[in-house]
């Protein structure tokens, strides 16, 4: 299954309430949720750990409109508008976390 | 916001006639509905008009046709709780009619 | 209707504050007259949506946790809550104004994983 974040980490509990039920599957984050893709960021931790059981993918244009492109976490995949979209069709469902 | 008369006491309803404020019904006014809706209210009629707003007062929505042919079978029996019974009382709906003359909202995802 | 699918509506805001609370409601019963099989999931702050004892009077806004109630006689009867949720928030399942099943945050993620469809609100 793939889980798609959008909201940032530290002003909506969507991601943590994401990590805390999903057990495996794919999680991408999108617009204000790419923060949580980079070092020094409060979740690095938790994403570090995360990244163990479930593929972690950020958007990378969207990491870019940001000017935070060169600090993804390593272990975090970056993928473009296409990548999404491959994401999308490889897995049977998908759910958008509000 | 359009409103009617009825016996010198005006009403609010909406554009499809439907009775604004809940609270505002009366025989009266069921009566007023029933008749713009070339009903003859039977006591049939009045059985399923009163349960539809006893369903309203504990869950707060008017229910669904299918829904409400089946608790109508399960309170009064099957001879009554089936869609052929509440269409020859409601020939334009069972929902849409009885929910207008027991002046409750048109139900969610009525047909 | 032959291909039934199986659609979970995943609910994480409390009643009020937004109108996602009550767009699920309404979304889930429109969804039930399709006899497909849906399935509720309160999370967060969702679990305030089955909060018993609401009282909106003095906010003027209509009530409609009774709604929940109404469910079962449109055959959704799938209700599940996140324990992590609850206790986060000092609920207990009797605080609940229906019948739910209380899952495990694991055992909630392994259950959105077997939906064909997910929806949020």
């Amino acid at each position: 299954m793939l889980h798609i974040i959008n909201k940032s980490p530290l002003c909506h509990n969507a991601l943590e309430s994401c990590l805390r039920t999903v057990g495996s599957g794919d999680i991408l984050l999108i617009e204000d949720a790419v923060y949580a893709a980079t070092k020094g960021n409060a979740m690095e931790d938790r994403m570090r750990a995360a990244a163990g059981q479930i593929k972690v993918y950020v958007l990378l244009p969207d990491l870019e409109a940001r000017g935070l492109a060169d600090r993804i976490i390593d272990g975090i995949a970056s993928v473009d508008y296409g990548g999404f979209v491959d994401l999308v069709a490889a897995n049977k469902n998908c759910q958008s976390w509000l | 916001m359009p409103s009617i008369e009825i016996n010198g006491k005006a009403y609010e309803v909406d554009e499809e006639g439907y009775l604004i404020n809940l609270a505002d019904w009366n025989t009266d006014v069921a009566n007023y509905m029933a008749q713009q809706e070339n009903l003859t209210m039977t006591d049939n009629h009045w059985e399923v008009v009163n349960f539809l707003r006893e369903y309203y007062e504990e869950y707060q929505i008017a229910p669904a046709v299918r829904v409400l042919t089946k608790a109508i079978g399960k309170k009064f029996g099957p001879e009554k709780g089936n869609s052929q019974y509440l269409y020859e009382l409601f020939p334009y709906g069972p929902a849409k009619q009885a929910c207008k003359v027991a002046g409750l909202p048109k139900p969610t995802g009525c047909i | 209707m032959s291909d039934i699918k199986k659609f979970m509506f995943v609910n994480r805001k409390a009643p009020y504050g937004t109108i996602y609370a009550l767009e699920s409601l309404e979304v889930v019963l429109i969804t039930a007259a399709f006899d497909q099989d849906v399935s509720l999931a309160f999370l967060d702050d969702g679990v305030y949506q089955l909060k018993k004892g609401q009282q909106t009077k003095g906010i003027e806004t209509k009530n409609f946790s009774p709604t929940y109630r109404a469910l079962e006689g449109y055959d959704v009867e799938k209700l599940y809550v996140e324990q992590e949720s609850l206790e986060a928030r000092g609920l207990t399942e009797a605080d609940l104004l229906v019948d739910v099943t209380v899952l495990g945050s694991k055992e909630m993620g392994a259950l959105m994983e077997q939906q064909d469809v997910v929806l949020s609100f």
